[in-house]
């Protein structure tokens, strides 16, 4: 899973460099970049709605979980932006009218088919796709460095298996892998579907089976080499037990460029997260989720541009939100790799 | 370098055997009446005669006798006749029974699968012809308002979900201007491919248009190719951009290239003769993940463009949660996968000394 550009080397060791020459810090770095700060202000928009998405698009009363589109009746037709609710609509926002000079909801972004309000759930989309990015790239994560340190630190036959079984997991196409994990994990973890988060839970758990890969390979890479640096034999020599020494000297040191490209693949898996549900194996029908909002206009093929609505909306959430975390992402990776900074 | 090839050729079998054990784990969640698509057709409703069937099939044995009666397959005796036959078998090539194809998933892999490598074959072209093109350019005119215009492209195309692109394409292209329908070929040229006059040679409608002298079918399907191959290539462009123009910055800056240039030589001898030859060798470890990445691609392109390859049907499977079927085609990706890795190793070690000396 990991991207191809892994070229995250060690850090410069800046106490080296006379005071003129030392790089300004990451941060700094960071916020005179173009690029990153307007990665950082897209993260910072979705991030807002994301939280105040119960003010921008209030659910109706007495919902069970708000994270279900409302609908406003079963018909299969796409209705453009702007149609007024025919059934009960939810309470109104109190900057509704201030804003547009309408004193009734509508559905601001049409409804797909199926009278699903696009608008809902591009806004309470942004609450999945913050989940499932983040939480997804943690699990993920932490599977990976405990698998890849517990290689390093056994070493031997142990690692040697270790690695095989990386492999098996790396033999598939992730996509595929993923897609045939959620395959097997829907109708096992769907008796719990009255909770109504368990396709989330279904195309993260299949997300991460397949994903963790990358960072144990790398991250046991960076482990055998820090392992052979002066500090972890000087705590050998003082008596140190190696649990200790991997715990408190080891990871440490070495995780680092595996956190820098987990950060980078949160794009990645959102995206592949909101596949899934564009191929109906992750949120459930209904579920606020940009991937399955996308899906509704795929029985309309040869009218897409009359119902142009049922893509554009859900398609740029996504596309710019991924786009903020890429566009992050690259910065920080071009700021850490030294032989990057040259060449700019 | 044999020894090198000889060491990743040992390694597959591993690998092969790895992948059996973790797809048949895979399997064993499944219930037992519908592990028997492995060796049915159909299921039967009745609960005594299923349960009959999972006995017949050893399905209720223990896990490592169920591994290998998947593996090698097993004796069948046919209660009525008394005729004895082996079914399943992975290594008998008899993946089981596939209820989204209603068919062998053996067969409907063959019957699908030159589809996809049509499509495959054809974007590769674009894909790396333009991807290369435009990493040079990019490293070529650095910093220049090209460079900056080929950055955005590649960090905004790499956000761009092959889902939403290829559904506006189809929109903007289909829908609006009629230009590239979606599916394999008109309807007047999948009459004319299913007539008996015309010979599959591939299975590939472009190659067979060709060779059976139908210039019209070959531009048929190529019409319908373009959307596609569009969808497969953008994000893969991003990809091959990003790495081509790092690998020839830094190849630029090198001593020899500077040598060239104190030589007299013109740029673009410097650039086409000097610098890029060696700035190729990142690219080709690249390309190997342009095949994972077509591998991927198909599965959400063909699936858009209602492209009868092995991918849509892999995705039709999958929503359908037929397990047997998605877990078939993902052994069979993963063998792809397994050899188009091995290939590209060995190109690796063949265009770079370091690598085989190592």
């Amino acid at each position: 899973m990991a991207s191809v550009d892994i070229a995250v080397s060690q850090p410069l060791d800046v106490d080296d460099l006379p005071a003129s020459r030392k790089p300004p810090s990451i941060g700094k770095q960071l916020i005179s970049n173009r690029l990153s700060v307007s990665g950082f202000i897209l993260l910072t928009f979705f991030a807002l709605v994301a939280i105040l998405a119960p003010v921008l698009a209030p659910p109706l009363p007495n919902t069970r979980n708000p994270m279900f589109i409302p609908r406003d009746g079963f018909n299969l037709v796409p209705q453009p932006p702007g149609t007024a609710w025919d059934r009960t609509p939810p309470p109104l926002p109190f900057w509704w009218t201030a804003v547009t000079g309408l004193d009734h909801w509508t559905h601001p972004f049409g409804l797909a088919s199926g009278g699903w309000d696009i608008y809902y759930g591009v806004i309470w989309g942004t609450r999945t796709a913050f989940i499932a990015g983040i939480v997804i790239t943690l699990v993920t994560l932490v599977i990976g460095v405990l698998v890849g340190s517990f290689s390093a630190y056994y070493g031997g036959a142990i690692d040697l298996v270790m690695q095989r079984i990386t492999e098996v997991f790396m033999t598939f196409p992730f996509l595929m892998a993923a897609l045939t994990a959620a395959t097997i994990l829907t109708p096992l973890l769907g008796a719990k579907a009255g909770v109504g988060d368990a396709g989330l839970v279904t195309a993260g758990i299949a997300i991460i089976v397949f994903g963790w890969m990358g960072y144990a390979r790398l991250i046991r890479g960076d482990i055998l080499s820090v392992r052979e640096r002066d500090y972890v034999m000087a705590a050998r020599a003082v008596g140190a037990k190696d649990f200790r020494i991997m715990i408190k000297h080891i990871i440490p040191n070495a995780v680092f460029p595996t956190l820098v490209v987990a950060s980078l693949d949160i794009g990645t898996y959102v995206v592949t997260f909101a596949a899934l549900s564009f191929l109906g194996l992750g949120a459930e029908q209904g579920y606020a989720d940009w991937g399955q909002l996308v899906s509704f206009s795929r029985g309309f093929i040869t009218t897409l541009d009359l119902y142009w609505y049922m893509i554009f909306f859900p398609g740029m959430a996504l596309v710019f939100f991924v786009l903020g975390w890429n566009l992050v992402g690259d910065a920080v990776r071009d700021i850490l790799d030294p032989r990057m900074r040259k060449t700019r | 370098m044999y020894a090198y090839i000889i060491r990743r050729l040992l390694i597959i079998p591993i690998l092969l055997f790895g992948v059996t054990i973790l797809l048949f784990l895979m399997i064993s969640l499944l219930k037992p009446d519908e592990r028997l698509s492995l060796y049915i057709k159909d299921t039967p409703r009745n609960e005594a005669v299923a349960k009959g069937l999972i006995l017949r099939y050893g399905l209720d044995q223990p896990i490592y006798v169920q591994y290998a009666n998947w593996l090698f397959g097993r004796q069948d005796e046919d209660p009525v006749t008394h005729v004895v036959t082996v079914k399943g078998g992975l290594l008998r090539g008899d993946f089981g029974w596939s209820k989204t194809g209603s068919d062998t998933i053996a067969h409907v892999i063959q019957r699908r699968f030159p589809a996809t490598v049509e499509l495959a074959l054809w974007a590769i072209i674009p894909i790396v012809g333009v991807g290369i093109w435009m990493g040079v350019l990019a490293a070529v005119n650095h910093n220049k308002l090209i460079d900056q215009i080929l950055r955005v492209f590649a960090i905004v195309g790499y956000s761009f979900p092959s889902f939403v692109f290829g559904l506006l394409v189809l929109m903007f292209f289909y829908a609006r201007l009629q230009w590239f329908p979606p599916g394999r070929l008109s309807d007047w040229a999948s009459q004319v491919v299913q007539a008996p006059a015309f010979v599959h040679y591939t299975s590939m409608n472009t190659i067979d248009g060709l060779l059976n002298g139908r210039l019209d079918i070959f531009l048929d399907a190529l019409r319908h190719l373009v959307l596609p191959i569009l969808t497969l290539a953008y994000i893969q462009w991003a990809l091959l951009l990003k790495v081509t123009r790092s690998s020839m910055l830094e190849s630029l800056r090198q001593d020899y290239v500077t040598t060239a240039r104190a030589k007299g030589l013109s740029e673009r001898n410097v650039i086409n003769r000097h610098a890029r030859p060696n700035a190729m060798i990142p690219v080709i470890t690249v390309s190997g993940f342009t095949i994972v990445g077509l591998l991927n691609g198909v599965i959400i392109t063909e699936t858009i463009f209602v492209y009868p390859g092995i991918g849509s049907i892999a995705a039709q499977a999958a929503a359908q949660l037929d397990v047997l079927t998605v877990l078939g085609f993902t052994l069979f990706n993963g063998f792809i996968l397994l050899v188009a890795n091995l290939v590209v190793d060995v190109l690796y070690a063949v265009i770079d000394p370091r690598v085989r000396l190592s």
